[in-house]
């Protein structure tokens, strides 16, 4: 590496390793103040009712119970997105899922608080409960939000760039497919936990495992009627997050109003099963794609069509509606492209954001249909792709801004490192490989709330030993952010991350930052702290230049030494230059920010996808498949990932290694599965997670793009490395048995269904056949963005 | 929700007399415990709330595997993972055990309690909100099994390892009580129901289970979604005997995790013998095993699915016991 850095682009061990790897890390669970109550939740066994009767009298008279509240006592409703505040924290009149929470109470331990919730009676009046996307759609069932019957559709898109009827006109060739993506969880180790602490000065503190303590104190602000200023969200030490605590939840408010009513801490640990029913996760997608080629493979036209099973509330659901068609563009360049999306309400648990948001679903269905186009036309499956690459530096029809964009560079590498070329369609029965690629952003443009302040803000103290303070509202969920942010200013200031103190995710004590989703924090909080690391570095190099009455800019900060360029021994130490800084001009205080540049395309829905920056990737799964059990045996992976600069390689390798084993679990086990609003089986048991057996060895890449906008260059990695994970799997069990599974995920009974209907002639696929009937509104015509370019 | 154990007593008798008497009492909600790994769980889902457990584990000599005269003896408190690693056993009852559930499981668990494992269905492992909500199953004292409604029984699954290769092997295992001891072939040990899965009063306990040590070929297929963790969807138990020409004079094919117990395919073991285990006689074999598999919809990957495996699973099990270059 000739970079010149001294701690970026190092493989460091996370600032925090030693604490989490004996043990000794506090998470959420652990932590406990003298007097702590156990609160819990009694949870709906209605999957649509409304609620007649409720009477807490036997619950409350108890001993050890020391309050029982139920949806009247938080009758203000909430929700993450300001256009859906659809929840409350314990129901209101109605029931809408299984598994719903409806009252709750704190006592002095969990016995007793379980045995309180026996003694809640609820009387409830069934409600005809809607389940399918079909029902959904349908005219004849109960609303899940609103009364009486009618289509439970929570948002409709209708979205057209370009003119999608006269590309599909030029073109050869058209395919036409049908996907289902099912929905699955994100099955993180810990499970959600809060405690609260309200005390005698009318303080309220929180501490959860959250990965959004900024928007959870927005809620409590809300929810509670209380001032933001009286409120302290502490984010606790992550045990895996994945876009699974996002959300305000209910045992977060809960929590907080236990704690006001009795005066005393109320700590609530969900269940594996609640976690089931909290659930946020990945969206069931039905999808439609019709695809016009021209002969030597580029794309004409492209038609989407998603349908999203929502669950119960809105969650992040219209943001998820209009990621399903967002980022088709961000890897191939499509010239005319029509996106058709509508999310209904089911009485299941809601569904939300999980690693790559809204579009793992359709990219499986893209990079599936890019290889079964690719045999009609007689292509490689990786030489259709490069025909429809996007270009580094352009415009996507629906106004994505492309900077840099190493997706090529990925591609070469995975396809010479596993001989793809070589190999596809030319292993024997049963082996097989396949390719697909993917594209991330680098957090969502704009913030969930419309605001014009900074996305993300960081505040560096400098000790009179020398000692820096870094703080940030930045949440680190296991991806390594707090070490980012040490890697970021000790780099400015030539010091070791591991020298730095980090005060983190705390809503008292750190400026805000948004929040650990859309893998925003190496992009934004990293430029932050880039912006307040070299201040803090020039005011110490101005004073230190005055003292030694050099010019500051030939002095370089380097292993603890303020120093003149080329002579290490010149310059004074990092604390003493510290000193002289503080004695010149006073505390060495100082603070960075970024906001993203303004981004969006002139339509509604535009907010959605755009990115200052894109990470790419492309990946290769090698399988080999039982042709008779129809189980899968993923062999190895190669996965190259534009990170467009790595920080640190370590955590980059571990983010993507992490992705490849989530898509692993999403391509061929997971699924949250229900019979009726019945969820089969919510429990680590029934629920599929690959076991370290399953497990296949990863080649990673890191192709590095140097962003011109990301912090030395860095882009995200923590959801991008998913995301071709599951069409590669896809497409290799089709390449080693001859069946299209367009169903994920790809279990062993649906391959055999497949060869056997192919073994009687069939065509040898199994999926869905066709999407319901659904009268999408007319689309709004979008013009391409001035200097787009078609392919 | 209920995440916390019920409250019960718990006793740990140090001989098996003092354990008899104390499961005599028929007035008292009374659980045998061994490694707890079943029981725990469906105490904490309130299946089960005995109101006594009774360990196994401060009993002496009841954690062990010896060799006695013509048999194999396996206490009943002999953990899974050292039965797994044990040079004693049949090397198919070793390679059988290292498939149950995780690593961390078998440290815990043990040979008596996977031989009286209850019988599974997703119907009713699970939590006391979820089964209120599903509503109350025949096996939970309800009405109606809700796998098969309009039927009189109840469908949960035998989801033993152990107990079709104990069959297969013609193991038998010793039950004693305060009325005294018994040992009983190892397959009638348990019934074709349900509820009523064991032939075993609930005031026996398995001492042991005796393997006969003979010159028998053996297997285990399990079919499972995961290398590790999961029970069976399907086990096919597989042994015989073969003279000096190849001919196969004695055959055993016992199916678990396709009813209540483990089926035992005796049409299919009559084809065998007399036979050389050429693919149309393995064919035939399969075949008429695979008729009495008529898995439910109450276990991982759906009936259709472990029916057509029956066949595969049954085929690959005999082709195991072939013998090679006669």
């Amino acid at each position: 590496m000739t970079s010149g850095h001294s701690v970026v682009g190092r493989p460091l061990p996370r600032v925090d390793a030693m604490e989490q790897v004996t043990g000794r890390l506090r998470y959420a669970d652990d932590l406990t103040l003298p007097g702590t109550l156990v609160g819990r939740q009694l949870r709906s066994t209605q999957a649509h009712a409304l609620i007649t009767r409720i009477d807490t009298s036997r619950a409350e008279n108890l001993p050890g119970v020391k309050a029982v509240i139920t949806g009247a006592d938080l009758p203000i409703s909430y929700g993450i997105l300001p256009v859906s505040q659809d929840e409350n924290a314990l129901a209101l009149h109605r029931v809408r899922h299984i598994g719903d929470p409806v009252a709750a109470v704190a006592a002095i331990d969990a016995e007793t608080a379980e045995k309180a919730l026996d003694l809640i009676d609820v009387l409830y009046q069934p409600l005809e409960p809607v389940v399918t996307i079909e029902e959904a759609l349908g005219e004849d069932r109960p609303l899940i939000h609103g009364e009486g019957t009618g289509k439970n559709v929570h948002r409709v898109a209708a979205l057209e760039f370009g003119d999608v009827d006269a590309g599909m006109a030029e073109a050869d060739h058209i395919r036409e497919d049908v996907y289902f993506f099912r929905g699955n969880t994100h099955a993180a180790l810990e499970t959600h936990s809060a405690m609260a602490d309200y005390d005698a000065d009318h303080r309220l503190r929180l501490w959860s495992s959250t990965q959004v303590p900024h928007y959870l104190h927005r809620a409590l602000e809300k929810v509670l009627e209380m001032p933001a200023g009286r409120i302290r969200v502490i984010a606790t030490p992550s045990g895996g997050g994945f876009g699974g605590k996002t959300d305000p939840f209910s045992h977060e408010i809960v929590a907080a109003k236990l704690s006001m009513l009795t005066g005393r801490p109320v700590k609530i640990t969900l269940s594996r099963e609640e976690v089931f029913y909290a659930h946020r996760g990945r969206h069931p997608v039905l999808m439609w794609v019709k695809t016009g080629f021209l002969r030597d493979g580029r794309i004409t036209a492209m038609h989407f069509k998603t349908f999203l099973d929502g669950g119960a509330y809105g969650s992040y659901g219209v943001a998820s509606l209009y990621y399903t068609g967002a980022l088709q563009t961000s890897t191939y360049r499509i010239p005319n492209y029509r996106f058709e999306g509508v999310r209904v309400f089911t009485n299941k648990p809601a569904c939300g954001p999980k690693r790559g948001h809204g579009t793992p679903q359709p990219r499986f269905a893209l990079e599936s249909q890019m290889d079964k186009a690719a045999e009609d036309l007689g292509l490689d499956p990786v030489e259709i792709r490069l025909r429809n690459l996007v270009q580094p530096f352009s415009m996507t029809v629906n106004h994505l801004r492309i900077t840099s964009c190493g997706l090529s560079e990925c591609m070469a590498k995975v396809r010479e490192a596993s001989n793809f070329s070589e190999s596809h369609g030319r292993l024997p029965f049963g082996r097989g490989v396949g390719f697909a690629v993917g594209a991330y952003m680098s957090g969502a443009g704009l913030p969930i709330y419309w605001n014009d302040m900074p996305q993300s803000e960081v505040q560096i103290k400098v000790d009179r030993g020398g000692g820096v303070s870094v703080y940030s509202m930045a949440a680190d969920v296991g991806q390594g952010s707090t070490s980012m942010l040490a890697t970021v200013v000790a780099e400015c200031l030539g010091l070791e991350p591991a020298d730095l103190a980090m005060v983190t995710a705390d809503t008292d004590l750190t400026p805000v930052d948004l929040g650990s989703y859309s893998s925003r924090v190496t992009f934004m909080a990293g430029n932050a702290a880039l912006q307040a690391g070299t201040k803090i570095r020039n005011r110490v190099m101005q004073a230190v230049a005055d003292k030694l009455e050099v010019d500051p800019a030939d002095l370089v900060a380097k292993a603890g030494r303020i120093v003149v360029r080329g002579d290490p021994d010149s310059g004074m130490a990092w604390a003493e230059a510290v000193r002289t800084a503080i004695a010149s001009v006073g505390p060495l205080i100082e603070s960075g920010s970024y906001r993203a540049p303004d981004l969006a395309g002139p339509y509604k829905g535009a907010g959605v996808g755009i990115s200052p920056a894109y990470s790419y990737s492309a990946c290769v799964a090698l399988v080999s498949c039982d042709g008779e059990t129809g189980q899968v045996d993923v062999e190895r992976v190669w996965l190259a990932h534009d990170i467009g600069k790595a920080i640190n390689p370590l955590l980059v390798e571990g983010q993507i290694e992490g992705g490849v084993y989530m898509g692993l679990g999403e391509a061929l086990f997971e699924e949250h599965s229900f019979r009726g609003a019945l969820h089969r089986g919510p429990s680590l048991l029934d629920y599929k997670i690959p076991t370290a057996l399953e497990m296949p060895p990863v080649e990673t890449y890191l192709i590095e793009s140097i962003d011109p906008e990301g912090p030395f260059g860095a882009k995200e990695v923590g959801q991008g490395p998913l995301l071709p994970v599951i069409p590669a799997i896809a497409n290799a069990v089709y390449d080693a048995l001859g069946v299209r599974i367009d169903e994920v995920p790809i279990t062993p009974d649906k391959i055999v269904a497949a060869l056997r209907d192919k073994s009687r002639g069939g065509s040898g696929r199994f999926g869905p056949e066709t999407v319901p009937e659904y009268q999408f509104p007319p689309v709004v015509r979008v013009e391409p963005p001035a200097g787009f370019v078609a392919p | 929700m209920t995440v916390t154990l019920p409250a019960f007593e718990y006793l740990t008798p140090e001989s098996i007399a003092d354990a008899a008497r104390l499961l005599a009492n028929p007035q008292q909600r009374v659980a045998i415990v061994g490694g707890g790994t079943d029981l725990t769980p469906k105490m904490k889902r309130r299946q089960s709330t005995p109101a006594l457990l009774v360990s196994l584990a401060s009993i002496p000599g009841l954690s062990g595997i010896r060799i006695e005269g013509d048999n194999c003896i396996i206490g009943a408190s002999t953990l899974l993972a050292d039965l797994a690693a044990s040079p004693l056993v049949p090397s198919v009852v070793a390679a059988a055990a290292a498939e149950i559930a995780s690593p961390q499981i078998r440290n815990t668990a043990t040979v008596g309690g996977n031989l009286c494992l209850d019988t599974r269905c997703n119907y009713i492992d699970m939590s006391e909100n979820w089964r209120e909500a599903s509503g109350h199953c025949m096996k939970d004292g309800g009405e109606v099994c809700w796998v098969a409604p309009r039927g009189d029984r109840c469908w949960a699954v035998s989801s033993s390892d152990l107990a079709p290769l104990a069959i297969a092997l013609e193991g038998a295992v010793r039950l004693v009580s305060v009325r005294g001891e018994r040992v009983i072939a190892a397959a009638d040990l348990y019934q074709n129901d349900g509820i009523a899965f064991q032939a075993k009063s609930a005031d026996e306990i398995l001492l042991e289970l005796i393997l006969p040590i003979r010159q028998v070929r053996a297997t285990y297929h399990k079919l499972r979604r995961r290398g590790s963790i999961d029970f069976p969807i399907l086990g096919v138990a597989a042994a015989a005997r073969f003279d000096h020409e190849g001919i196969c004079r004695d055959a055993r094919l016992v199916l678990g995790a396709v009813a209540s117990a483990p089926l035992r395919a005796i049409e299919a073991e009559q084809s065998l013998i007399g036979n050389r285990f050429t693919d149309e006689v393995i064919e035939e074999a399969a075949r008429l095993a695979a008729q009495l598999v008529r898995p439910q919809d109450n276990a991982d990957l759906g009936s259709r699915y472990r029916k057509w495996m029956a066949p595969v699973y049954i085929t690959r099990a005999l082709h195991d016991l072939e013998v090679e270059n006669e």
